[in-house]
């Protein structure tokens, strides 16, 4: 670091000094509250951090500038004195047509950016009339059975100006091609489409669960994207490898940063292996991560993962193009956080998650609202959530300058140390074959489960506070005005799905549907084209999965408890 | 009861959240119940033929995704149907409060909402087991 040697001896005998009579005078009367402090890894926190903790430390190899690796303080230069991040709230339910409200709204309230909410039907491939899409048609998101849906979807809001986000994973492929083909009615070029789609089902498999086909398909519609993309649709980023839910599942955020680069690696070596430069496709490249609650260790933990995938990138890799090695990052606030109890509270502890995410670099961030423990968010609290992000940007300074936060004696050591044992973590995962292989074998599973079992042990023992819950509790009333999805929904889409049946030609659906059939058993042929011309038939998305089910068959979950 | 109460933890419906249903599992588990995890996607027919053929005297479901007023009911309407009466069904997730008196009086006996502890589940078994 800055201290030369005799310096250090100095601070080192001083720090002695003050812990055996300053502090410990301090402590004979008022002992500390705890006999340890752990983040949420279980990190042990210091009292106090000084120079002794960086000793080994160099600027130049840890951090470096803002855009040039290794990225640790920021994968642009400028970072938010030249761009805020994109304010993108994960919006969707009922039909297209209430979604479609709510975005208008959200737009209009100054969001920066589109993100889509699927209904889990339309996640894992069902039209709204399958059964198995009872009850739950509209219920967590909005329903899309075909691309006349997504028409709606998307009316008025033009597609050249707005980037738009799907969380869609089994079944991306087909949305893709949907927003593709709503864009060409609108005039608007694919090579003009800004975007992500999330398209990282390693994540399904361990935490998340709307896979549709077992993983050899999957990987290979996953890399028939990044390859189509990089020539049709260079503005869109082919997939969000993503940590949240992993983190939601329970993880800590060691395990949160290493289980996503070693998902991340997955997808690098299988787009390598089917024949693409690793330059090609990995600057459309995202990640996706949670803004946890402890704040400190949160801002360490996206710097650390920055650097650490950029090294990963170059030495493993042999990326050559800096932009292959930039993690880019979207982040959602913790919604395992969120309590049901005194729902106002979660405001605050967003506005602490939103400061985490800001600090810590994010590309785009969505704010949780505050009753989303009891369910989907209101207009009201919706809007209190982008407020927050509002009121951070705007009021609190913290996105005028770069990386504030570095060079804190406890955010350096504490970065070096989560990327230290993530890195531990991805050595294990490559030792059991990958991360492909580590699933299958259920090590990330249980990895995850234990840390929630803890968790909740320690929640319940008391060691952990979460206040309202099991401390600060009041007599709760009933929340009475919290949103609720129209029954009628379900209804509906079916009604439009016999009427859409009845008007689309459904000699040319089953003639695409047949040439997808063909295209799919041959592994070497990409499904974007053929999945974009059935598409645009009006063939419906349970349609064409189901052809997709056909050929590929379906992943059959192994229980790890 | 001289045997172990035996526990079904089951996740009806499309909903893929399953930290809740596996730490409540793994916490019966601890408190000396047997417990069979039955996955994620299983439907109510699923969930019922697995209880009667593992003989439980529990069905535990959780919801997270909001078809819990759908789903719910159609699994204490099946148990019934194949003549099983003496099985206590409790459920879980996001379910929001307005919701559980129509769910007590379809016959899930209790409803665990965000922020229970697992100890108040396993008392809660303990002490409302039909058979």
């Amino acid at each position: 670091m800055v201290f030369d040697e005799n310096k250090l001896d100095g601070i080192k005998e001083s720090l002695k000094e003050w812990e055996d009579s300053t502090v410990s005078k301090a402590i004979s009367k008022f002992p500390e509250r705890k006999e340890t402090f752990k983040t949420n890894s279980d990190i042990e926190i210091n009292r106090l951090y000084t120079p002794l903790e960086l000793q080994e430390w160099d600027y130049d190899e840890k951090l470096g500038f803002p855009g040039q690796y290794p990225f640790t303080r920021g994968v642009q230069p400028t970072m938010y004195r030249g761009r805020l991040w994109t304010m993108r709230q994960y919006a969707g339910f009922g039909t297209a047509v209430e979604s479609n409200k709510r975005y208008k709204y959200l737009l209009e309230q100054g969001q920066t950016g589109l993100s889509v909410a699927f209904d889990l039907p339309t996640q894992i491939g069902y039209d709204s009339d399958h059964p198995l899409s009872e009850g739950e048609v509209g219920k967590v998101g909005v329903a899309i059975d075909s691309l006349k849906d997504m028409e709606i979807l998307f009316d008025g809001i033009p597609l050249d100006k707005v980037s738009t986000s799907m969380t869609i994973n089994a079944p991306a492929s087909v949305l893709l091609a949907m927003y593709i083909a709503v864009a060409e009615k609108q005039g608007v070029s694919k090579d003009k489409l800004r975007g992500t789609i999330q398209n990282d089902i390693l994540k399904e498999y361990i935490a998340r669960g709307t896979y549709i086909f077992p993983p050899k398909a999957s990987m290979r519609l996953i890399t028939n994207i990044f390859e189509y993309c990089s020539k049709e649709v260079p503005k869109w980023n082919t997939i969000s490898i993503s940590g949240y839910h992993i983190r939601e599942a329970g993880a800590t955020a060691v395990q949160e940063v290493a289980f996503t680069l070693a998902d991340g690696i997955a997808y690098v070596e299988a787009a390598i292996e089917a024949g693409l430069d690793v330059d090609d496709f990995a600057p459309r490249l995202s990640f996706f991560f949670n803004a946890h609650n402890n704040l400190l260790e949160e801002v360490a933990k996206f710097r650390a993962a920055r650097r650490l995938w950029a090294k990963i990138m170059k030495e493993r890799f042999k990326a050559k193009n800096e932009k292959s090695m930039m993690l880019k990052f979207h982040t959602q606030t913790a919604g395992s956080t969120l309590t049901a109890q005194q729902p106002d509270n979660n405001i605050v502890r967003v506005a602490i998650q939103t400061l985490a995410a800001v600090l810590g670099g994010t590309q785009s961030l969505h704010t949780n609202s505050r009753d989303e423990a009891l369910a989907l968010p209101t207009e009201e609290s919706v809007r209190i959530a982008l407020r927050t992000q509002q009121i951070v940007a705007y009021e609190s300074g913290v996105a005028d300058t770069i990386d504030p936060l570095a060079g804190s004696y406890y955010i350096e050591s504490l970065t070096d140390r989560i990327e230290k044992e993530a890195m531990e973590y991805i050595k294990k995962i490559d030792e059991l074959g990958g991360a492909a292989s580590a699933i299958e074998k259920g090590y990330i599973q249980k990895e995850i489960q234990d840390s929630a079992y803890k968790y909740q042990m320690e929640v319940e023992s008391g060691e952990k506070i979460v206040v309202g819950v099991n401390k600060f509790q009041i007599e709760e009333k009933t929340h009475k005005d919290i949103l609720r999805v129209d029954p009628e929904v379900e209804r509906v889409q079916r009604e439009n799905l016999v009427k859409l049946r009845k008007e689309r030609n459904n000699e040319e659906v089953n003639n695409k549907l047949e040439a997808l059939r063909q295209a799919a058993k041959d592994s070497s042929v990409n499904l974007m084209p053929y999945i974009l011309d059935s598409v645009k038939t009006y063939a419906t998305l349970g349609e064409i999965c189901d052809v997709l089910r056909e050929v590929f068959g379906e992943y059959e979950q192994s229980i790890i408890l | 009861m001289d045997r172990p109460i035996r526990v079904l933890v089951a996740k009806p419906g499309l909903d893929g959240h399953d930290r809740g249903a596996k730490v409540i599992a793994r916490a019966l588990r601890d408190a000396g119940m047997e417990v069979i995890y039955t996955g994620l996607r299983q439907t109510p027919e699923q969930i019922v033929q697995t209880a009667i053929q593992e003989d439980v005297d529990v069905v535990a479901l959780s919801i997270l995704s909001g078809a819990h007023n759908h789903l719910f009911p159609k699994v204490v309407n099946l148990l019934r149907e194949e003549g099983v009466d003496d099985v206590l069904v409790i459920g879980g997730g996001v379910i929001p409060e307005e919701d559980i008196p129509g769910l007590k009086e379809a016959g899930i006996e209790e409803i665990f909402t965000p922020g229970t502890s697992t100890k108040d589940v396993v008392e809660y078994i303990k002490n409302h087991l039909k058979r």
